[in-house]
């Protein structure tokens, strides 16, 4: 058992390394969201009012509403290039590391998926720090209740990613992970307008956003920050990330992406 | 090759093949690597040398024959044969911005050593390979010569009994070549270890080595080197030509 820990631990701390070695790896992933906090919702505050919801009080300015789905926009665009980059970059080298490791291949790949979902939260703290001083002030214990929702959610969404790295030859490069994975579920989901907005606007989109794990993602952590349960949401990713990640482990598999090159 | 007497072979490949889809990239391959030898794999481009160490690094999943590593076989109890086994890939694969010992320490990590065993094991390893005052430094600040031996010592951390180096000195200048290659076959001799060194250099080889070539996916000749020599063309060079003309895979 002390050897898992070991392994375990080991595997966090070279993650730990490498995000504090890569700085500016770890700034460019906050510019993203700050740039949709700072310009996009500040723009569209004008445009789009909204109406008392679920799980806030009163009315709210667009900037309280945007923020749970940029912090999850952080993982998702994280879980998404870490997860590529364990199967096809320049980390193929270390994933070769990993794999001598006598400890069993599902241990690793979990501990890897874990490490990584770990340091994600780190920037996405940086980023509600920001968000903060900006004047967003979810309560303080909202956002200590929100941190193992957005683990939760980093963990289904490098699942999700490794998942999708496994089994679809296109996704090699990035770009088509952005047109055919981020985009969609980012833009298809409640996390830059409410559902009840999109109803209006049309039926099947709105189905469409019901129906996409990343709505339930952001609604999970959106309920948490402001100290508010949602067992829809929280089943839907507890359950999404059990299955992502077994076909994930399941299907990882150095061979196939020699064989498929080699065809 | 299993001339270790009782003691029990650092490898044995038996029967290994190896397709990708239809195109077979290893056929009927057996061999043996006894106790504290150095064994040369030799081998053309494309000879199959890159699937077989994907195989015994685990890379790849058997497909047909099995590899034992100090006697466990890698197909049913790969834990206890991974122990065993130290790899350095052709492709470096240190973090280049961790220093030397970080990358070791993650290293210990994975095979599960405690912080204290991992504590007495760099420091070993760090003095046999005359890293220590180096230790410190990121392996993007070292030359090629010195990343190859911190991938060495991190290979020999666990203490396997088995050393894989696949391509170790290619992208060395002749002089690290050469020393790459010496330090080695110190390590074997006092260390007991048995090394498998992939090669497609000649001059990597010396007459007393175990040798292996692989030519077309197939074993076509194994033996010590000097006796190779001999019996197909007199020096190692003309054997090996004699041995990978496409006509000599059996």
């Amino acid at each position: 058992m002390n050897a898992y820990w070991h392994c375990f631990s080991g595997i966090v701390l070279r993650e730990w390394l490498r995000f504090v070695l890569q700085r500016t790896r770890f700034l460019s992933a906050l510019v993203r969201p700050l740039l949709w906090l700072l310009v996009f919702a500040a723009g569209f505050r004008a445009a789009l009012g909204i109406a008392i919801i679920e799980p806030y009080d009163t009315y709210i300015p667009y900037e309280v509403y945007i923020i749970p789905g940029l912090a999850c926009m952080i993982l998702l665009f994280n879980g998404m290039q870490g997860s590529l980059s364990m199967v096809y970059d320049r980390e193929m080298g270390s994933m070769r590391v990993l794999l001598t490791s006598p400890l069993p291949r599902t241990f690793l790949l979990c501990s890897k998926l874990l490490a990584t979902s770990l340091i994600s939260l780190l920037q996405v703290y940086a980023f509600l720090a920001i968000a903060w001083l900006y004047g967003v002030q979810p309560p303080a214990t909202g956002l200590l209740i929100a941190l193992p929702a957005l683990l939760l959610v980093a963990l289904m969404l490098s699942a999700l990613g490794l998942l999708l790295s496994n089994a679809i030859r296109q996704l090699e490069n990035f770009a088509g992970v952005m047109n055919f994975v981020i985009f969609p579920l980012f833009f298809l989901s409640s996390a830059l307008y409410p559902l009840w907005k999109m109803r209006e606007a049309s039926e099947w989109l709105y189905w469409l956003c019901a129906l996409n794990p990343f709505t339930h993602a952001v609604e999970l952590v959106r309920f948490a920050l402001y100290e508010r349960f949602n067992p829809l949401a929280l089943a839907v990713c507890v359950g999404l990330t059990i299955l992502f990640a077994l076909l994930a482990v399941l299907t990882f598999n150095p061979q196939h992406a020699a064989l498929r090159k080699s065809n | 090759m299993g001339r270790g007497g009782d003691a029990m072979n650092a490898l044995e490949v038996s029967d290994l093949s190896f397709a990708y889809g239809a195109r077979e990239a290893l056929r009927h391959v057996n061999f043996e690597l006894a106790p504290g030898r150095f064994a040369a794999l030799l081998g053309p481009n494309g000879a199959g040398k890159s699937t077989l160490i994907a195989l015994l690094t685990r890379l790849y999943d058997l497909q047909h024959g099995d590899i034992r590593v100090g006697g466990s076989s890698l197909r049913d109890a790969p834990r206890p044969a991974l122990k065993q086994l130290g790899v350095v890939f052709q492709q470096s694969t240190l973090d280049l911005d961790l220093s030397v010992e970080q990358n070791l320490r993650y290293h210990a990590a994975l095979h599960g050593l405690s912080r204290r065993q991992t504590g007495i094991r760099v420091e070993a390893e760090l003095t046999r390979q005359a890293l220590s005052e180096r230790r410190s430094e990121r392996v993007r600040e070292l030359n090629g010569g010195h990343r190859r031996r911190v991938e060495i010592a991190r290979a020999l951390l666990h203490e396997p009994r088995l050393l894989l180096l696949d391509e170790a000195s290619v992208g060395l200048d002749p002089a690290s070549r050469l020393a790459l290659n010496q330090h080695i076959r110190n390590l074997c001799r006092e260390q007991a270890i048995s090394v498998l060194w992939t090669t497609h250099l000649l001059d990597e080889v010396q007459a007393s080595d175990d040798l292996l070539i692989l030519h077309q996916g197939r074993l076509v000749a194994s033996g010590q080197a000097d006796v190779l020599s001999l019996e197909h063309g007199g020096d190692l060079g003309s054997a090996f030509t004699r041995l990978t003309t496409s006509g000599a895979a059996r």
